[in-house]
């Protein structure tokens, strides 16, 4: 006897890309349609909200229909459509939710609420399959994170920032440097042209805490620039890109290896936009080898933000049981946790 | 021929349904409440009890603003995402449109219904029946209520005033207008999904795909962008 395939319907809306994906069993990529808007930003040098909902109307069934023609299904094989729920832009997040619900109406398919951390996590999981009990370091442009998950579906928040995201403070820094938006690209790229030669501070906070903090670091990184203007000498851009990049990273791979040994997890994930950082990717590979530890790293476009994750979140989340009904709403401050009381 | 109608421009949350000649059912509420979360169950519950399935509908329309832009945006991507997933046709009709329709079918003269866009500003826009067919004499726009009554007296007829907002520019209408303004009765001020579903159901379709609200306004972002772009020149 042969079971039947699951296919699960992504879609991702909660700031400046529209995206629908196609995953089969959770694991494998049918179709990963991503319409990104980041040329429409840069002009503002950031994403504006209100610009980012409108570009998401444009987008929405241009990118449904890519998708399905893609995956060359329709959608009556469909077992769920999950689709982010939170965090994010709420203008934004309203019109993945709305196009969601609207298709699980018309053609009658449940319909899943999905963390957009969850889906980053689970990005990892179209790479490799997930070894219990693991941690995964979720760094992105609004986020950092150790997150202990000891089965599918369930999350445990053992460390986060206490203000800046890394990749905020990547942007910042760039902007310092007078860097184009996005800005940590631009860093990462700089950095490996460069030595880390200026003494830059690494907030390891108390004690056992696994939680971070960027603030510091980028006001140091001001610093630095603004003195040397005063003193009217040059600051090399490579080098204080490569400096700022090597505080960051120690602190974040110190403090994943601290968490991996207390834990004593079988595998470590890295998660979120920022893990397209070569620099980190780097660092954290070399980190763990002699590690009884795997560590996974999904491709670049897997990194960013796309679909396919949160259809591989939604995946487990619907085969746990997960369900969401016609009043599902956008919810910008979505904790991750709302996963670990299954929603039935 | 049923079709579906859906209104979220503003705080009226209006759904509609229309069978060939006949008002199956409507649904209209006014009241400041989450649209995102009560459109789809509103839809849902208004189809259960006129017994309609969503393979049975032959075509959406969608009040296309102005209104609030979140709002506008829920109904259109709920529209859009419909019409696509059915494969059936879909049209848009201005809000304002909308709610001239459901207070002025019988008044003889001018319809100038309005939302409030703070800062004494007004969406509004100016409709005439003729003939039991609504005309638009001014096109939707964003104006001062200040300016526009002076407009509209310079055309030295009655005009009636539909809107929830009246309140707020009662005292504008009736100092510049004197008796040529008439006041719509409570009961005609939110506009009327059946009326959204018959002004649409003959209206030409969109293409799906690149249908957007009409927002009126540009982006604040944008036009700020633009506005420094010229400076630079
Ligand atoms: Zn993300």
């Amino acid at each position: 006897m042969t079971t039947k395939d699951q296919l699960i319907m992504g879609i991702e809306t909660s700031c400046d890309e529209t995206a629908v994906s196609i995953v089969k069993n959770g694991r494998k990529i049918l179709a990963n349609v991503v319409a990104s808007q980041i040329e429409s930003h840069k002009r503002f040098g950031g994403v504006v909200p209100e610009i980012a909902s409108r570009h998401h109307v444009e987008q929405i069934t241009i990118v449904l229909e890519e998708a399905l023609a893609q995956a060359n299904i329709e959608l009556k094989d469909l077992d769920a459509i999950a689709v982010t729920e939170g965090p994010g832009l709420v203008g934004a997040l309203l019109i993945g939710v709305n196009a969601a619900k609207a298709l699980a109406f018309a053609n009658d398919i449940p319909l899943v609420g999905v963390h957009h951390i969850a889906g980053h996590i689970y990005a990892n999981r179209l790479v490799a399959e997930m070894k219990f009990p693991l941690i995964s370091l979720v760094v992105s442009g609004g986020h950092t994170e150790l997150v202990y998950m000891k089965e599918h579906g369930h999350f445990e928040v053992i460390g986060e920032t206490r203000d800046d995201a890394a990749g905020e403070a990547y942007d910042k820094v760039a902007r310092t440097l007078h860097l184009p938006y996005p800005g940590g690209p631009h860093i990462d790229r700089l950095a490996q042209e460069g030595q880390a030669t200026i003494d830059l501070p690494r907030a390891w906070l108390e004690e056992g805490s696994y939680d971070f903090s960027f603030s510091g670091l980028k006001s140091a990184v001001i610093n630095v620039v603004h003195n040397a203007q005063q003193r009217g000498e040059e600051i090399v851009p490579a080098e204080l890109a490569a400096s700022f990049q090597e505080s960051v990273i120690d602190v974040l791979v110190t403090k994943t290896l601290k968490a991996v040994k207390q834990y004593g997890v079988k595998q470590v994930l890295l998660a979120g936009g920022v893990a397209a950082n070569k620099g980190l990717r780097e660092a954290l590979s070399t980190a763990f080898v002699d590690l009884d530890v795997d560590i996974v790293i999904p491709p670049l476009a897997l990194c960013t933000d796309n679909a396919a994750m949160i259809a591989a979140a939604g995946s487990v989340l619907y085969e746990k049981g997960e369900r969401a009904d016609l009043t599902l709403n956008g919810n910008p401050g979505l904790e991750i946790t709302i996963h670990n009381d299954s929603r039935k | 021929m049923k079709v579906l109608s859906i209104d979220t421009s503003n705080y009226v949350l209006g759904i509609g349904l229309l069978d060939g000649e006949t008002v199956m059912g409507e649904y209209i509420s006014n009241i400041k409440k989450n649209h995102s979360v009560r459109v789809m169950p509103a839809i849902q519950t208004l189809m259960n009890e006129c017994g309609i399935k969503p393979g049975d509908l032959s075509k959406i329309v969608v009040a296309e603003g102005p209104g609030s832009y979140t709002g506008v945006r829920i109904g259109v991507t709920i529209a859009k995402t419909l019409a696509w997933t059915l494969k059936i046709p879909l049209s848009g009709v201005s809000s304002l449109e909308v709610a001239a329709a459901s207070a002025g079918r019988y008044f003889n003269g001018y319809v100038s219904p309005f939302f409030d866009a703070r800062r004494g500003q007004i969406y509004t826009g100016l409709y005439k029946f003729e003939d039991q067919i609504l005309q638009a004499v001014k096109e939707d726009q964003l104006v001062m209520s200040v300016d526009w009554v002076q407009t509209l007296n310079e055309m030295n007829s009655k005009v009636l005033f539909t809107s929830n907002d009246l309140h707020l520019h009662e005292k504008v209408i009736s100092e510049g207008l004197a008796d040529k303004a008439v006041f719509a009765a409570i009961t005609e001020h939110n506009p009327r999904p059946a009326e959204l579903a018959l002004l649409g159901r003959d209206k030409e379709s969109v293409d799906l795909h690149t249908f957007v609200p009409n927002y009126i306004r540009m982006a604040e972002a944008e036009a700020n962008w633009l506005k420094s772009q010229e400076n630079n020149k």
